[in-house]
């Protein structure tokens, strides 16, 4: 995975605002949502109903964390993969963390 | 291998990547596409598209009546156009009316003219004031509307994005469309700043 510098944005007149992605992941996030609606896995107007319930829904989180949240629970909702699996998968990726040296790229699958 | 010399994800990488992998391997995304998407953001789309907008309408009569009668049209014609399908419209201030843009709802914003919103668009205080006391969020930016002037609020949605037309800049009769897009802030579009005013060279 490449970690493109965010912080090189381009906005004009960015007075003192601070980057728009904070982290790889917020972009990464941003990112398979478009993909996904390009797919015609959802309407926009579907996306804007699930990130509005998160960020309406009084937890105090980063608004990125917000867009995951809408993320996971619309792929949930329209079963485009079990909770388990994702779950799953989420423990394998950890593994694989703890199974790369320092500064390597992180693999699936690594012992 | 030692906790000190592994790697490391966060629970919420784990939980991207969880997603980005699945997803991928069923289809319904593509990781090329994800990357290119995420580049796309950095360095294509961002408010110097809209700056275009804004100059060309301040430049071109036929463009701004254009900009008037069919603001997605005109602003497609420039090759802006939106991957979600929405409506673009401009609002033009003038001495009278000043336009606000927000998106109390979520987080709609016009990114094929834009780009990706400043994280104040999209804290609760600013999309919960624009529509209390327009005033009050102009004055935390730091702009002081004389009370002649009418404050217009649009709050956006996922069919309906606005662009803020902001005036034209005294002291720029015959600028060319390109000097005059260097003036044009990113605020200035979403209704939060004006135009930068030329610096006078002596």
């Amino acid at each position: 995975m490449t970690h493109p510098d965010l912080t090189a944005l381009p906005d004009m007149a960015l007075e003192n605002d601070e980057p728009v992605f904070r982290e790889p992941w917020e972009a990464q996030a941003f990112a398979m949502v478009i993909d996904l609606h390009q797919h015609g896995v959802f309407d926009w107007s579907e996306w804007a109903d699930f990130l509005s319930k998160e960020v309406h829904s009084g937890l105090e989180r980063p608004y990125y964390q917000h867009w995951l949240c809408a993320l996971e629970k619309i792929v949930a909702a329209k079963k485009l993969t079990s909770a388990e699996d994702l779950h799953q998968r989420q423990k394998d990726w950890h593994a694989a963390a703890a199974a790369t040296p320092h500064g390597a790229p992180i693999v699936l699958g690594a012992r | 291998m030692t906790s000190h010399d592994h790697s490391h994800l966060t629970e919420t990488e784990a939980r991207v990547r969880a997603l980005e992998s699945l997803l991928s391997e069923k289809g319904y995304i593509d990781s090329a596409a994800v990357d290119e998407i995420v580049q796309t953001y950095e360095t294509k789309i961002g408010p110097q598209n809209g700056a275009h907008v804004v100059a060309k309408s301040w430049t071109d009569p036929a463009f701004r009546e254009w900009l008037e009668t069919d603001s997605t049209a005109a602003i497609h014609s420039l090759g802006y156009t939106s991957r979600q399908g929405e409506h673009i419209e401009a609002v033009f201030n003038s001495d009278a009316t000043h336009h606000l843009v927000v998106c109390t709802l979520c987080s709609c914003y016009p990114w094929s003219v834009l780009g990706l919103p400043p994280s104040w668009y999209k804290s609760p205080p600013f999309r919960s004031k624009a529509v209390i006391d327009p005033r009050g969020v102009l004055e935390d930016f730091g702009i002081s509307m004389p009370a002649t002037t009418k404050i217009e609020v649009h709050d956006s949605t996922s069919e309906m994005r606005y662009l803020v037309i902001p005036q034209r800049p005294a002291g720029t009769q015959g600028w060319s469309s390109e000097d005059l897009a260097q003036l044009v802030t990113r605020n200035s579009m979403i209704g939060t700043g004006f135009a930068r005013t030329p610096k006078v060279s002596s």
